[in-house]
């Protein structure tokens, strides 16, 4: 039975070489896992960055009086389906607020169609070829270009995607997150407080562990449910409303802040609640004047996270009817309201392929956002984080 | 407009607590200077008395709100405010008369604050049960108009005529709505199973090269990268699904001369594991970690090659956290919504073909409660119906996975998982 000294190194090499390959594949699955990250990265800013650009058109506009009327009439017909049917119909407004442009003549850069802007951007356009030709022309002489696309920054949404903005939808997550916040943070620091600094040891308390554990385990389409269930059926407040959105996403972000507010709590050696205890604190000076300042950090940390996950959440929002469309700019708690993920959704499902970008570029947007959240929360953590 | 009414009596509550505050200090300052020793501060009396004035009230006004909502009466708003105020007022001479010398204020205040507290830990448990009994509730109504079993063993789902039979016009309808759940469950099931067979292999191999083989450096920066992908909002990961990769998958799929639909399960799948794969592999790395370096020392002392020591003591060792970390991935997976609402289908579908088009669970929720709502109609319902499996089902997983991550935390004695 015995083996030569050949093989029993053979055998040797052998299981190094294998334990060679799982080091490299695990290397592999790591890298896998990273390549996808890039390769997604890549695909929206590819799909996204166009959206930031807008063709414009340089033409003379023809304020008449016959304008005033019929919008087509004040551009050239030569253009005339060059530019953006949504910008001459807010000329006869335009003339009714200055009526000092009435019989004047002006050379102006205007929005042009979206379907100039596609084929200006090298995408599939529906354009005829004698009007691809005339924008050709245009590019020539220097009265086509693209230029910085402004309008997607500052309009609502719209059924024309030269004119679809995520302006609306800005307000509205500003909105939802302001009662998001304001429930969750005071609930969520409260209740962590109590489970830490307060509760005393029995079922109750750990009957209210398990169940905050449970509930960050809830899919989030079911707090959409309970949102219009008792929110918008039992309590009959106004659906697609800022406020059952933020309400329904601060019951989806407390855990979160639960959560992460304990550890902050539990990071605080108890020395230092001995010193205040010893001269003389109640317990809720002691967590007041003491414990809460130094976890504060850690609390503000757990809450951005919170709301940046929050704020990416479509799912409960689509339940409670926040998908609406929303063209007007507002700031609103109580009407109809949408949000970024949602108009990202809505957007998504439109038929004309311009949306295409106009998704990607809201989805740049969301993650800019949300990246920037993240990393400030970062920041705040290495900044005042303190080793005891 | 009912909002008037109670911002007036909010800033009503305010100006009797403030007011309370300012009166109570004043008060015991001038006890304190007469020379008598008082048990609490003058500011902790008045705090006491602002407490005392606004707690009850809000606390009347809001209970009694609720009670008569869910009793259905017509609220009289205006008396349940003033009913209120009257609390307000009496709290705020009972607040005021205790000011004394021998009234220990700082120890009542913090009975109310413990209390207050312990009401804020009670409102995670509320969300429980809002959640259960709406869905509950609901349910029943669903389960009332079409039979539990038909519900569960159906395989036909066509909610089609549901909202004929809401209006009576039940006769009109050319075929009766249907809801056999099945072929939704199977659609969940694969999709679900799709998204395991990416995530697990990828992050359960990404954790042990971080936790067993990466230098302290590679490890420190590609744990927080990896976690870049868990905060990818789960709507991009839809359009990224439904753009990107399933016409990827379309093309791939001809090119080996089969067909797939463009909703195919494969692509939301793929995507799906794609976004779980820092989740499996971050719990899989503390877990990974959590195992003593002396059982790795004992290997490595017995001859064994680092391969060899991770497959047969650090894995096996570690599996009851990596098998409660891909419980609770599998439960993401099952409550997963945007991804499957943009990239998978709409239309049910029994089959066992990745590239044909499925729909889910959660997709069928979101159909059913989005556009005209009516409470009446039972494919509003079904939302409900399968919303309560799907809570039963996460929940159970979610369960589990508490159990097997306590049976691992004992055995090891490790404290931070």
């Amino acid at each position: 039975m015995s083996q030569s000294f050949d093989e029993i190194s053979a055998q040797l090499r052998k299981r190094h070489r294998q334990s060679a390959r799982l080091k490299w594949m695990s290397l592999g699955a790591l890298l896998l896992a990273l390549a996808f990250l890039v390769v997604f990265f890549a695909d929206m800013l590819g799909k996204g960055l166009p959206a930031f650009q807008q063709a414009q058109v340089q033409v003379e506009v023809d304020y008449s009086e016959q304008a005033s009327q019929l919008p087509l009439a004040a551009v050239d017909e030569e253009v005339r389906d060059l530019v953006s049917r949504g910008w001459l119909r807010t000329l006869p407004m335009q003339m009714r607020d200055n009526p000092e442009l009435l019989g004047t003549t002006r050379t102006e850069w205007v929005l042009a169609d979206g379907q100039v802007d596609q084929y200006l951007k090298g995408h599939a356009s529906r354009l005829r070829d004698d009007a691809k030709a005339r924008v050709d022309r245009l590019v020539e002489e220097g009265r086509a270009e693209l230029k910085f696309n402004t309008t997607f920054f500052s309009r609502g949404d719209s059924k024309m995607p030269e004119l679809a903005g995520i302006m609306s939808a800005a307000m509205g997550t500003v909105m939802t997150m302001l009662v998001t916040l304001a429930v969750a943070f005071p609930i969520g620091v409260m209740t962590a407080v109590y489970l830490e600094e307060f509760a005393p040891d029995n079922r109750f308390t750990q009957m209210i562990e398990i169940n905050i554990n449970n509930l960050a385990a809830i899919p989030s389409i079911l707090f959409g449910l309970l949102g219009l269930a008792i929110f918008i059926q039992f309590f009959g407040m106004p659906r697609s409303s800022p406020l059952v959105g933020g309400m329904t996403l601060a019951l989806m972000t407390l855990p979160i802040i639960i959560i992460s507010t304990r550890t902050a709590l539990r990071s605080v050696p108890d020395s230092i609640r001995h010193a205040a205890f010893g001269v003389g604190c109640s317990r809720w000076q002691v967590v007041r004047d003491h414990v809460l300042p130094l976890a504060m950090p850690g609390i503000m940390t757990g809450s951005i996270i919170g709301l940046a996950q929050a704020m990416g959440e479509t799912a409960p929002l689509i339940i409670v009817g926040m998908v609406a469309f929303i063209p007007d700019v507002s700031a609103t708690f109580t009407n109809a309201a949408t949000v970024l993920p949602a108009q990202i959704f809505t957007w998504s499902g439109e038929p004309d392929r311009a949306f295409v970008e106009k998704t990607a570029g809201g989805i740049l947007v969301l993650l800019s956002v949300l990246i920037f959240l993240n990393a400030t929360a970062v920041v705040l953590r290495k900044k005042f984080e303190r080793r005891w | 407009m009912p909002n008037h009414p109670l911002l007036l009596f909010l800033v009503a509550v305010l100006v009797l607590g403030i007011l309370a505050f300012l009166v109570a200090r004043a008060k015991a300052l001038r006890v304190r200077a007469s020379g008598t020793a008082m048990y609490a501060q003058p500011d902790q009396y008045a705090w006491f008395a602002a407490l005392s004035t606004a707690g009850p009230a809000l606390l009347v006004s809001g209970v009694g709100g609720f009670l008569l909502l869910l009793l259905g009466a017509e609220i009289p708003l205006p008396w349940l405010l003033a009913g209120s105020l009257v609390v307000a007022a009496a709290g705020a001479t009972l607040g005021l008369r205790l000011v004394t010398p021998d009234f220990h204020a700082r120890q009542a205040i913090e009975r109310v604050i413990r209390f207050i507290l312990a009401g804020a830990a009670l409102i995670s448990i509320f969300t429980t049960f809002g959640i259960l009994l709406s869905i509950i509730s609901e349910a029943l109504r669903f389960f009332r108009m079409h039979g539990f079993w038909e519900f569960i063993t159906g395989t036909v789902w066509a909610p089609g005529n549901s909202f004929l039979a809401a209006a009576g016009r039940a006769d009109d309808a050319a075929s009766a709505a249907r809801f056999g759940s099945v072929p939704l469950f199977a659609g969940t099931f694969m999709i679900t199973a799709i998204a395991m067979l990416v995530a697990i292999p990828v992050g359960l191999m990404a954790a042990i090269y971080m936790s067993e083989f990466a230098p302290r450096r590679v490890r420190t920066l590609a744990k927080p990268v990896l976690e870049v992908l868990a905060g990818i909002p789960t709507v991009v990961y839809g359009f990224f699904a439904a753009i990107t990769v399933a016409p990827l998958v379309v093309s791939v799929a001809g090119s080996l001369g089969l067909n797939a639909s463009f909703n195919n399960a494969l692509a939301p799948g793929i995507v799906m594991g794609i976004m779980i794969i820092p989740f499996i592999s971050s719990l899989s790395d503390d877990v990974i970690n959590a195992v003593p370096d002396s059982m790795r020392q004992g290997s490595l002392a017995l001859g064994m090659t680092r391969g060899e020591t991770i497959r047969h003591v650090v894995v096996p060792a570690a599996m009851p956290g990596i098998i409660s970390a891909s419980l609770l991935a599998v439960s993401r997976a099952l409550g997963e919504t945007m991804i499957v609402v943009m990239a998978a289908g709409m239309r049910p579908n029994l089959t066992a073909n990745p590239l044909e088009e499925m729909t889910t669970v959660t997709v069928r929720i979101v159909a059913a409660l989005t556009g005209d709502l009516e409470f009446e109609s039972a494919e509003t319902l079904s939302a409900f119906a399968l919303g309560l499996v799907l809570f039963a089902v996460t929940l159970s997983l979610n369960l589990v996975s508490v159990i097997m991550i306590r049976r691992f935390r004992e055995k090891y004695r490790v404290n931070n998982l």
